[in-house]
């Protein structure tokens, strides 16, 4: 059965369309990806899915009930962790997590276990007894993610659920959302903007752009439509002629230089580098989800360069760490 | 209605409720001027009930101010709620909004029962001398006139897109339910149209009930002043759901 269908899901509000039609199937157990700049329309998409807001038209099945005409169904089988924090500053840690617990239905004599449990996961258990106003923001995150996981949703939304985290927190919320998929095959909805935590987390990525999704399919499926290596080439290219070999799948020029994408960089690169002719500089890296964004939606996802260089960085760091 | 999730409410507003301890004097502020300022430098006036100074007089009116305060302005911080987000927590949690109306006006009673009874303990001490059979009774009727309050001013603040409006809902709205319940004055005495008006005004009948379980004497008949309040209860709370069923989180 399918955790998700929406059909042609749309939201307006007085100046922008949020969400400008969008269906999507996302089958049970399933980590979706949802990829896209600041203002794409994640956050919308994800707050009528989870019936905090009422789409103007259209609808969507979420565990099999519809979200306009069964919304309290619909709640009591989603879990939401959202981009701002919502956990409740005048409360401690274990306060939130219990008020959380008896709202959402855990069954009493569980809660003392769970939040004992999920406060161990997220590395609060010794500041449990602390307001959270005293926490720093990593730790209200990390609070916000045990209290989305504490009534074990079927279906767990994540908004940007790594913003603001250092790179080991970043990590430790990976590690639970694998842990999560593989222990209770939980339906998880990822909204990033970050390449590399969908790259490493989800199984399918939609690339979403003003509202609409302009990609979809797994990370490798999506990075192939650009090639699998990027060359970036300074000197007098002869373009045609590089054009011209099998391997090549697009030549541009992108400030002062060459974008060549090739197939594969080991076996074929001494063959371009004869082709094309005096060339003084080169460069080559593995296509990122950035370049597909880039391609699709004509602009780069991350307007911060210091975000994206972190970002290649953090991805090599988890490439070695799943050992691939 | 998921009683768990009631409580759970009830349980939040309760703690949030005693570590803002500056609140809880911050509130009595106000009646405490209004009775030992106010009632004092006009003790030389005229009280409309005859054995009673007109401190003692505007003894119960002061209480209802302090519920109809307290409870207005609980109900009103939901526009805080909203927008620090900690609202959204609680709209997407799987219970019926009317769990939740009825959640958040309870935490709002508890807030104004508790204000009440420290006035009332004032009041007994060093005011007006009451058994302890009318201390009860006062803090029994206040348990409805904080729930028709806190739900109207519940209902207000889902409405309200902004803290901006706060003021302008105490102006025009807090201050003139106040001064309109006769809390200071006898309602058989003042103009027509006065009146007029407080005959509208639910705190009337809750000074007026109170005034009747503390003097002994009232403008209506506790029944009326009952019955009143009972339809004040459940007007408020047909409208308070409907307005809890339209929130959304807004953005």
């Amino acid at each position: 059965m399918a955790a998700i269908v929406t059909s042609n899901l749309v939201k307006r509000y007085a100046e922008v369309t949020a969400v400008d039609g969008v269906s999507l199937e996302i089958p049970e157990g399933e980590v979706f990806g949802l990829l896209g700049p600041n203002g794409a329309g994640k956050t919308t998409l994800i707050s009528m899915l989870s019936t905090l807001v009422r789409p103007t038209s259209g609808t969507a099945l979420v565990a099999g009930r519809d979200i306009n005409r069964e919304p309290l169904e619909v709640r009591r089988n989603i879990g939401i962790v959202f981009q701002e924090p919502s956990v409740d500053d005048l409360l401690t840690g274990r306060e939130n997590l219990y008020l959380h617990s008896m709202l959402y239905g855990v069954p009493r004599a569980e809660i003392a276990g769970r939040i004992d449990r999920m406060l161990e996961m997220v590395k609060l258990a010794d500041r449990a007894g602390s307001l959270v106003k005293t926490y720093s923001g990593g730790m209200r995150r990390r609070l916000e993610i045990a209290r989305g996981l504490i009534h074990k949703p079927r279906i767990l939304f994540l908004d940007e659920p790594t913003l603001g985290l250092d790179p080991a927190s970043r990590k430790a919320v990976w590690s639970h959302i694998r842990e999560l998929r593989a222990t209770h095959n939980t339906t998880i909805i990822l909204t990033t903007h970050y390449m590399e935590e969908a790259d490493s987390l989800a199984d399918r990525i939609g690339i979403i752009n003003r509202g609409r999704i302009i990609e979809l399919g797994t990370p490798d499926a999506l990075k192939r439509k650009v090639g699998r290596d990027l060359v970036f080439v300074t000197g007098a290219l002869n373009a045609d002629a590089v054009r011209a070999l099998p391997f090549v799948q697009s030549v541009e020029r992108e400030g002062g230089r060459y974008k060549i994408s090739i197939e594969d960089s080991g076996v074929n690169l001494q063959a371009l580098l004869n082709a094309g002719g005096r060339i003084d500089e080169v460069e080559v890296r593995r296509v990122t989800l950035d370049d597909v964004f880039l391609k699709f939606a004509g602009q780069q996802i991350s307007d911060d360069a210091e975000e994206h260089a972190e970002g290649i960085f953090e991805r090599v760091a988890v490439n070695k760490a799943v050992g691939r | 209605m998921n009683l768990n999730a009631v409580w759970a409410l009830l349980l939040r507003e309760a703690k949030i409720f005693f570590r803002e301890k500056e609140r809880i004097v911050s509130i009595l502020i106000s009646p405490l001027l209004f009775l030992f300022v106010m009632g004092q430098g006009m003790s030389g006036g005229q009280s409309p009930v005859p054995g009673y100074t007109y401190q003692q007089f505007i003894f119960p009116g002061i209480l209802a101010m302090v519920i109809l305060f307290t409870s207005i302005t609980y109900g009103l911080y939901i526009i805080w709620d909203k927008r620090l987000d900690f609202l959204k927590e609680v709209l997407a949690a799987p219970i019926s909004r009317a769990t939740l109306f009825f959640g958040k006006t309870l935490g709002g009673m508890l807030g104004a029962i508790i204000e009440t009874l420290m006035l009332l303990v004032i009041g007994a001490l060093f005011i007006l001398p009451m058994g302890p059979l009318q201390v009860l009774l006062a803090l029994a009727a206040a348990f409805p006139v904080a729930y028709m309050i806190t739900n109207l001013g519940l209902t207000i603040g889902a409405k309200m897109k902004s803290m901006e409006g706060f003021g302008l809902v105490m102006s025009f709205l807090t201050w003139p339910m106040f001064f309109f319940s006769g809390a200071l004055f006898d309602l058989a005495g003042a103009a027509p149209y006065i009146r007029a008006v407080s005959m509208a005004n639910p705190v009337t009948y809750a000074v007026d009930l109170l005034r009747i379980i503390m003097l002994g004497r009232g403008h209506f008949s506790a029944w009326t002043d009952l019955s009143a309040i009972a339809v004040f209860c459940l007007l408020t709370t047909a409208v308070g759901i409907a307005a809890f069923g339209k929130l959304q989180q807004e953005k």
